[in-house]
């Protein structure tokens, strides 16, 4: 019972997180900010919906589990490498203010 | 509540979807693609609990995998290291 | 040795995981592929060994991993805040972050920590610098970059990888 309520509560709480992500995704103005919101949001959202199954369904917590850490190592590094590809493409990051750029220095001197 | 859970799911890969259909480069429907897959993983083990079938865990395990290659070869491909 | 046994631990643990059952023909079966894999490569899959498992180092490892939870629920209502907002409050740069740690996997747990963190994505990492793409610049100070971003992991870390 106290399972049911608990896997319930973080089922919702996951897809609420998920769906704020997309919206996250949709809403900013730059890849950069993009990945920030779409990262951070999708990975909350989906560790909280696995876990949250694996408590409606005790038996299977052990393969939740694994996928939850699986999600939690990966995700990170995708977007880690998603913004370094982004930006040897040439994408220079939106700012309010301009010169907010201390990368800009180091991609200057791998071009030389 | 499960129907909440599903429209919510379904809302999450709409504007992940439109944002790829629009999005201006090609880093940003990677982006999009990228949190799609991260959403489907999460949620195929929901539709494993709606169907009561284990095997739906397995098949969203080997996806997340798949999908974290395939965006990590992407990502190289972009950076011009392939 | 204690890299083996090390990583014969996290094949086994792992296989557990992926079938779920502990009858005794699957342990036996999981345990000989193990010692199997863990004998091919136990050279490149792990460094240190053992060395992680000491009382001490698990008592930081947990105090890390409950830092780091919280550190990802308020990331996560940041992000909320910033999404539902219509006037989307933004201030974005990118910056750089010192770090003082040494071993390469510690500042491997350092970069994805920070990419989880409230506000702040790790861009590249060449040799101790960090650049951090940070979505609400608050100063360009190295000192109130390092104190804001990742004093919290850094000093844990350091803890862990003495």
């Amino acid at each position: 019972m106290i399972l049911n309520i608990v896997g319930n509560i973080l089922v919702t709480v996951g897809t609420v997180f998920l769906f704020l992500g997309a919206l996250g995704i949709f809403r900013m103005p730059d890849v950069y900010s993009r990945l920030q919101a779409g990262t951070k949001a999708t990975t909350l959202g989906a560790l909280s919906t696995v876990i949250g199954v694996g408590f409606l369904q005790p038996e299977w917590i052990w393969k939740t589990l694994l996928i939850a850490i699986f999600i939690a190592i990966s995700n990170p590094i995708s977007s880690h490498a998603l913004a370094r590809g982004s930006y040897k493409t040439g994408l220079k990051p939106y700012m309010k203010k301009e010169g907010l750029d201390s990368y800009a220095e180091v991609e200057k001197e791998e071009v030389k | 509540m499960i129907y909440i859970y599903v429209i919510l799911i379904v809302l999450a890969i709409i504007f992940a979807a439109l944002r790829g259909l629009l999005g201006p480069t090609a880093s940003d429907r990677v982006v999009a693609l990228d949190n799609l897959t991260t959403i489907s993983t999460a949620g195929l083990v929901l539709l494993g609990f709606v169907f009561q079938r284990f095997i739906y865990i397995d098949v969203s395990l080997i996806y997340g995998v798949l999908s974290f290659v395939g965006v990590l070869t992407i990502a190289r491909y972009l950076e011009g290291g392939l | 040795m204690s890299r083996f046994i090390f990583s014969f631990v996290i094949f086994f643990l792992i296989w557990l995981g992926f079938t779920s059952t502990f009858h005794y023909q699957e342990v036996i079966t999981g345990a000989l592929l193990s010692l199997v894999l863990a004998s091919l490569s136990y050279k490149s899959f792990t460094e240190r060994g053992l060395f992680y498992l000491s009382p001490k180092r698990l008592f930081y490892i947990l105090k890390y991993l409950a830092v780091f939870l919280i550190a990802l629920v308020k990331a996560n209502f940041d992000v909320a805040k910033r999404v539902i907002n219509p006037k989307l409050p933004i201030n974005p740069g990118i910056v750089t972050y010192h770090t003082t740690l040494k071993s390469d996997t510690a500042k491997m747990f350092l970069a994805n920590s920070i990419t989880l963190t409230p506000g702040t994505l790790t861009v590249d990492i060449i040799d101790d610098k960090l650049y951090i793409h940070w979505i609400d610049v608050k100063s360009e100070d190295p000192e109130v970059i390092y104190s804001e971003i990742g004093k919290d992991f850094e000093v844990i870390l350091k803890e862990i990888f003495k």
